[in-house]
């Protein structure tokens, strides 16, 4: 399947899950086309809107290459929550241990390690799928959890601000602080990071045989075996380089948006970065279009309920059918040859370990 | 003496909390034993509770309410059958998609049905039920006698389970599917069906689960009341080893540590409760590692079946 009937197929899915969310609306008592409007319009057009819509997207747009890299080479990191989570720790208490250094210095290390912390919490699962053959869905899925948990205990004890009313930390120095890119907004340079690390990935995965190597193994684990491709190291690669990204999201939002380590500060962004990365068809230069686009219909469903009076609950139900129109679409028998992604997203879970249960065998 | 009475509460805790994971975690392993991974276990905890709530409301039975959540779970069960089986959507993908699109539509739904009253309507639910004489038992008595009829179903939904699937010619189909659907195929079990089957069925014990929050715990629909209990009874079919018996023992152990750490809060604020909370998570992941053989998961799972596929 070339990439361009992928589009169509990828915008008739966003259109279908648009008119049903729009009979929903109508069972509501409402104009679907008059609450698409302010939906998009304020999402993307109006000043304050559009700074809110890329406010949210800068996480999911990290999240979202964080799931791409290791799908790349077959790897389903369903654990980009708990990553922003310890990246965001790590940010944190890097910026409240040393609060003194100019900002060109300590933005930059606590972006390090942010991504260390990320990367740290993915290395788990990396090296479990790599040398046991542990399902990474499962340990992913359960480290989220544990990750939330760690951050919840460090914002109530040992973080926890004087006189916090509830479990935060203390405010980072000023020189820590991203710059603001649209003034009075809270649209922070969070995004422009994001867009940097798709491009960076993008050409990465085109061009250098380092990332060539990630398709290789993702498509066919025993001819990269082959080929001489160490299967195991690159998924470990792959991972840590999610890890770190999906890191890099939590060092945004505590040192973009809030300025603070807060108890549950990640709303979920990880596991929107699933649905930024699969609406991308796992490129990550489409990703940025994804993420605004996810980003727009959660930033708008709130304005379009207090607009319109149409309940914001329709717009998480057409970002559920989005998700499956899309993955049905891209599945979808018709007209198809034996693509990678369909490979992926129908058999990517366990070919690996198949793959290396005949190796033992 | 007070030692005892603090027991009794944990205990009887355990099983408050336990249940709704538990019936999860139940249906979530009849589905993997069928080969199919059900991650839309928390949407369909939602649809329950909504489907309970809203026949519940309508007819003032917490009876029919049961009936109507559990005809919710299974349609969402057959829903991602046909994701799963039909169009072969990866299933983490479609369980994923499933959670997202039954959160948005059980909160539209509820507040077309309840309207926008904050709280939510109030309903109708069960009545605790007193064994005779063994509710009388101290300590252990009122946490084993004294519960709701779902706790009993629950047991009475184990015990089945595991007999129909260890026990049964159908089970045995249903395990041969999981592990070797090609070779099921040969021998003439129906795989689609057996498939179709286990992941209706895991639907409808999710929304028990569902039913469970709203007719036995709160008695109103919530949004998003399933708060991730979908995903810990993932891990407690890992930490029961992909058995009906074992993965209720591993959810009533969630149920355990989170009502040790509901406890500590109050008891003793020096230690921190996260701890407990961490716990059933940790224990999980190095069950995980350390005892899951290759045996221990359905070698199927996962992976859609495909008869023109070599």
């Amino acid at each position: 399947m070339n990439s361009l009937t992928m589009q169509r197929r990828v915008a008739i899915a966003l259109l279908l899950a648009l008119t049903v969310g729009g009979f929903l609306i109508l069972i509501d008592g409402h104009n679907p086309f008059a609450a698409y409007k302010v939906l998009f319009f304020e999402s993307f057009l109006d000043y304050w809107g559009f700074s809110n819509t890329l406010v949210k997207a800068s996480p999911m747009l990290l999240a979202g290459l964080a799931v791409i890299i290791p799908m790349r080479a077959g790897v389903f990191n369903i654990g980009g929550e708990g990553q922003i989570y310890i990246g965001g720790l790590f940010g944190a208490i890097f910026a409240l241990a040393l609060p003194d250094l100019p900002g060109v210095l300590g933005v930059p290390l606590i972006f390090l390690s942010a991504a260390i912390g990320g990367a740290f919490w993915a290395a788990i699962p990396a090296y479990l799928k790599a040398y046991r053959g542990t399902n990474e869905v499962i340990v992913t899925l359960l480290m989220n959890f544990i990750a939330i948990h760690i951050v919840s205990y460090a914002v109530a004890g040992p973080l926890l601000a004087e006189g916090a009313p509830y479990p935060y930390s203390d405010e980072v120095s000023e020189a820590y602080r991203l710059p603001i890119l649209m003034p009075r907004s809270d649209a922070h340079a969070g995004i422009v990071i994001g867009l940097a690390m798709a491009i960076i990935l993008y050409f990465w995965l085109r061009f250098m045989p380092s990332g060539f190597q990630l398709d290789l193994v993702g498509r066919n684990a025993r001819a990269a075996a082959y080929a001489g491709v160490d299967e195991k190291k690159t998924i470990i690669r792959a991972m840590l380089i999610g890890g770190s990204l999906a890191g890099m999201a939590g060092a945004i939002e505590v040192i973009g948006l809030k300025y603070r380590l807060f108890h549950l500060f990640s709303d979920g962004y990880g596991y929107d970065g699933i649905v930024v990365a699969f609406l991308a068809a796992l490129n990550p230069i489409v990703a940025p279009l994804t993420a605004l686009f996810l980003a727009g219909l959660s930033a708008g469903a709130g304005t379009m309920q207090r607009a319109v009076g149409v309940d914001s609950s329709v717009i998480e139900v057409v970002e559920g059918l989005v998700v499956v129109f899309v993955a049905a679409a891209l599945v979808a028998p018709r007209n198809v040859s034996k693509s990678f992604l369909k490979t992926l997203l129908s058999q990517g879970l366990n070919s690996r370990s198949e793959h290396s249960e005949k190796k033992e065998a | 003496m007070f030692d005892l009475v603090l027991l009794g509460d944990v205990l009887a805790g355990t099983a408050r909390l336990g249940t709704p994971i538990a019936f999860a975690a139940l249906g979530g392993v009849i589905a993997e034993r069928g080969g199919l991974y059900n991650i839309g276990l928390e949407g369909q905890i939602l649809a329950g509770a909504l489907g309970a709530a809203a026949g519940s409301f309508a007819t003032g039975s917490a009876l029919i309410g049961l009936g109507c959540g559990v005809i919710c779970g299974l349609i969402s069960g057959l829903f991602l059958g046909y994701m799963s089986i039909r169009l072969r959507i990866n299933q983490l993908v479609g369980g994923i998609a499933l959670n997202l699109l039954l959160a948005g539509l059980t909160a539209f739904l509820s507040r077309q049905i309840f309207g926008a009253q904050a709280g939510g309507a109030r309903v109708e639910g069960f009545t605790q039920i007193h064994v005779p004489l063994l509710s009388d038992i101290p300590v252990l008595g009122p946490s084993l006698f004294s519960q709701d009829p779902l706790f009993y179903l629950l047991i009475g939904m184990a015990i089945l389970a595991w007999y129909w699937l260890m026990k049964t010619p159908k089970g045995l189909d249903l395990r041969a599917v999981g592990e070797n659907p090609k070779a099921a195929d040969l021998a003439g079990v129906p795989v689609f069906r057996m498939q179709y089957l286990a992941i209706a069925v895991s639907g409808a014990l999710a929304a028990l689960a569902g039913g469970h929050l709203v007719l036995s715990q709160v008695y109103v629909f919530a949004e998003g009341m399933s708060a991730g209990k979908g995903f810990i009874a993932l891990a407690a079919i890992i930490l029961g080893r992909w058995s009906p018996l074992g993965a209720v023992c591993a959810a009533l152990f969630f149920g355990f540590c989170d009502a040790v750490q509901f406890k500590l809060q109050f008891t003793s604020p020096e230690v921190p409760y996260q701890l407990f909370l961490i716990l059933p998570y940790l224990a999980s992941l190095i069950a995980l590692v350390l005892l899951a053989t290759k045996a221990s998961a359905p070698a199927g799972v996962g992976r859609p079946y495909d008869r023109e596929h070599r």
